[in-house]
């Protein structure tokens, strides 16, 4: 314990210092300003009110931490936006985001690129107006980075990923709320991530674990996705089209597309219309030769599936339902992939599969009927060997209240 | 002697001292200022020119232009390249000029007469700063905009817009390879023979680099081929952030000049974090549909979180648009 004092105390500069921000007049330069002159260490202490803010924000400098009073008393206002692709834009190491909120960006809210262990503890990104295309695409978006904490967050409103952890690696998200967007939360050529214990109700899409060609990051795996409650996940699409999340159908839990190894177990599975899980192969053509389209070793393990996929957008969903008597099978494959090595399921639960017969193809081509699933993979973890994942512990060190 | 020649004799003789100080004067430029650790509070401090509005360059502060140069709302830009006395920059190929510690950049940013900011790049000991520096309305200084600023202007053809000087960190955003702040501009295919030959000549230039294929001059695009005209542009105007060590390399799409793999470029590419700025469109560029392609939907938009570029844009470059949609039309369906 005192070893660990003493590492904490001594990564901490001398002169670490507090900044303070208030509300008021010319806001958007005095933050900005505070950002900028921040050293490592330092404290950018935002007070409580409504930032009306013209332009995006960014932080720079490694480090720091920036504190506002709380995710409902402290709200940088983007409203009034004129310029720059999100709120707030973190391009340096070693940052704190906590207790503060970024409403109604015109891009993104809080993007962090090649931002190393960076934390996000209790921030709000929203769009209050509710589920509108026009929303900024992500709420809370790391991309390109090396441990990320997301912890006690709240996603609401955006048009693609309410949490969007994108090409990182070393992921925790947990005991965060993603309500009312495209996809709730998402990993995204990624590696190594745990989501775990968070609240995931009214987006289009649950959770989704995508990996996709033609980026400088590929070969999304080792997901565990566990203990999350996700519920009523029922808002119809309202992503752009273009983008890879408006093929989502409306009422999916959780979605695994081309992936390496993932487990979905202990989760709290209900009222999701379409389907409660799917896995499934990237249903477009590509020329990325260095990419796999099909998902690999994934476990859907032990969890708790209440009413789903009585409403469901696939083709043939009248006939679909009167086999199935009356609701789907609360896992869906789309068949394509190793029966052997692509998908596990625990005794007792139920899958069905599109039948595909290649990727690519109509979804409507297919030859729909139950899924007989292997309930253990060759090669898959087993639930006391899992793999490594989640963010380094250490990051916990700074959410110490 | 009169009062005025003696005190132009004392700042001569304690030139090493104004310099230290900061304070402007008809010393030249000041290399402390450039070199050392702070930010100047003025434009003048630096000394880079001999009046207060900065249209006379001090010794050592030579004027240059780009072929194809980066489009800002039609700002007008005097690019100015200082080097200290005796030291050279290094040609690199057809890349960037290599400029060593103590060189800068100077950019002037105006509207007919009326300067509105001027951004310094100072090499210094431990890389390079990126400085605005914002116009007053007298045109007698410039001071240091660190947190940006917005100012609004009306263009030639009537149109009031809020232009946006960026701030330090939006300065990095644009200017930033692997994380570190880089020049952009002076590389030597977008920089004339002549200029690069007279920098040679008058021992500034270590070599004459060659290049084999440099960037069209944007006023005779006419003449040159439509392709080459629409990649010189999307060179100079996207891919200092569209490469694979720069803040949009997470998109995948690298526009350099020097790419020549269709989809890096765009071309069948579908958007992985454009959000609504995708607008409805699958891919990056459909060959002979522009209008089906989210790369000029994106250059044509002044909507926030759709508009690319993201920073320094108030209106559409119908110029360069016309550019890009013309190379795109002409690529086989």
């Amino acid at each position: 314990m005192l070893l660990t004092l003493a590492a904490v105390l001594a990564a901490v500069p001398l002169h670490a210092k507090t900044i303070d921000v208030a509300a008021g007049e010319g806001a958007q330069q005095r933050l900005q300003e505070a950002l900028i002159l921040a050293e490592p260490g330092d404290v950018v202490q935002i007070g409580a009110g409504r930032f009306m803010l013209t332009d995006g924000l960014s932080l720079d400098a490694n480090g720091v931490t920036v504190r506002g009073a709380g995710m409902d008393a402290t709200i940088l206002d983007f409203t009034g936006q004129q310029g720059a692709g999100e709120g707030l834009l973190v391009t340096s190491d070693d940052v704190t985001l906590r207790d503060f909120a970024v409403e109604n960006a015109k891009g993104d809210a809080i993007k962090s690129k090649g931002a190393d262990r960076i934390v996000y503890y209790r921030v709000r990104a929203e769009w209050t107006g509710g589920p509108k295309e026009t929303n900024g695409a992500y709420g809370i978006y790391p991309v390109e980075s090396t441990g990320v904490l997301i912890d006690g967050v709240i996603a609401k409103g955006a048009s693609d990923a309410g949490i969007y952890v994108g090409q990182s690696k070393a992921i925790t998200v947990r005991y965060s709320r993603a309500e009312g967007n495209v996809a709730g939360i998402e990993i995204e050529n990624s590696r190594d991530a745990l989501v775990t214990t968070n609240f995931v109700t009214r987006n289009t899409g649950g959770i989704l674990v995508f990996d996709l060609p033609s980026l400088p990051v590929m070969g999304g795996g080792n997901v565990v996705i566990e203990r999350n409650l996700i519920v009523g996940n029922d808002t119809p699409n309202f992503a752009p089209k273009g983008n890879i999340v408006a093929s989502v159908r409306r009422g999916t839990g959780a979605m695994v597309m081309a992936n390496d190894n993932v487990t979905v177990r202990s989760n709290v599975f209900d009222d999701n219309p379409t389907s409660h899980v799917m896995v499934i192969s990237y249903p477009l053509a590509y020329t990325d030769k260095t990419y796999n389209p099909t998902p690999r070793q994934v476990t859907v393990g032990s969890n708790h599936f209440g009413r789903g996929g009585y409403d469901p957008q696939v083709p043939g969903k009248e006939m679909l339902l009167a086999a199935f008597g009356g609701t789907l099978p609360p896992v869906m494959w789309d068949g394509l992939g190793d029966p052997a090595s692509t998908l596990a399921l625990e005794p007792g639960a139920n899958a069905w599969t599109l039948g595909l017969s290649a990727r690519a193809t109509d979804p409507a081509s297919g030859k729909p009927g139950p899924a007989k699933l292997p309930a253990t993979l060759p090669t898959a973890a087993t639930p006391t060997a899992l793999p490594t994942v989640g963010a380094p512990p250490e990051l916990d060190a700074r959410i110490v209240k | 002697m009169t009062a005025r020649a003696l005190l132009a004799a004392a700042l001569l003789a304690a030139g090493s001292a104004i310099a230290a100080t900061g304070s402007p004067g008809p010393a030249g430029v000041s290399d402390v200022v450039v070199t050392g650790s702070a930010f100047p509070a003025t434009l003048a401090e630096y000394g880079f020119f001999a009046d207060a509005g900065a249209d006379r360059p001090a010794a050592g502060v030579v004027p240059y232009r780009l072929n194809t140069p980066l489009w800002s709302d039609g700002a007008e830009k005097h690019r100015f390249l200082y080097l200290p006395p005796g030291v050279k920059a290094a040609a690199n190929g057809e890349g960037l000029l290599n400029l060593p510690v103590g060189a800068a950049l100077i950019k002037t940013f105006a509207f007919g007469a009326r300067k509105i900011e001027t951004r310094v790049l100072l090499h210094r000991a431990d890389g390079w700063v990126a400085l605005p520096y914002k116009w007053n309305e007298a045109q007698t200084e410039a001071r240091l905009a660190l947190a940006g600023a917005r100012v609004p202007l009306t263009m030639p053809g009537g149109q009031a817009i809020s232009y946006a000087v960026p701030n330090k960190n939006q300065c990095k955003e644009c200017h930033a390879l692997s994380g570190a702040v880089t020049p952009i501009g002076p590389k030597a295919r977008n920089l004339s023979a002549e200029w690069l030959g007279a920098q040679h000549a008058a021992g500034r230039l270590d070599a004459l680099p060659q290049v084999a294929r440099p960037l069209p001059i944007w006023e005779a695009r006419a003449k040159a081929a439509v392709a080459d005209v629409a990649r010189g542009y999307l060179d100079v105007n996207c891919a200092h952030c569209h490469n694979p060590a720069s803040s949009a390399s997470n998109s995948g799409l690298d526009l350099r000049w020097e790419q020549s793999d269709p989809i890096k470029l765009g071309v069948n590419k579908r958007p992985v974090a454009a959000g609504r700025g995708a607008g409805n469109l699958e891919f990056g560029v459909v060959p002979g549909d522009p209008d089906h392609s989210i790369l000029l939907y994106r250059m044509n938009s002044l909507e926030g979180g759709v508009a690319m570029p993201e920073l320094g844009k108030a209106t559409v470059d119908t110029d360069g648009v016309a550019a890009v949609r013309a190379w795109i039309a002409a690529m086989p369906r």
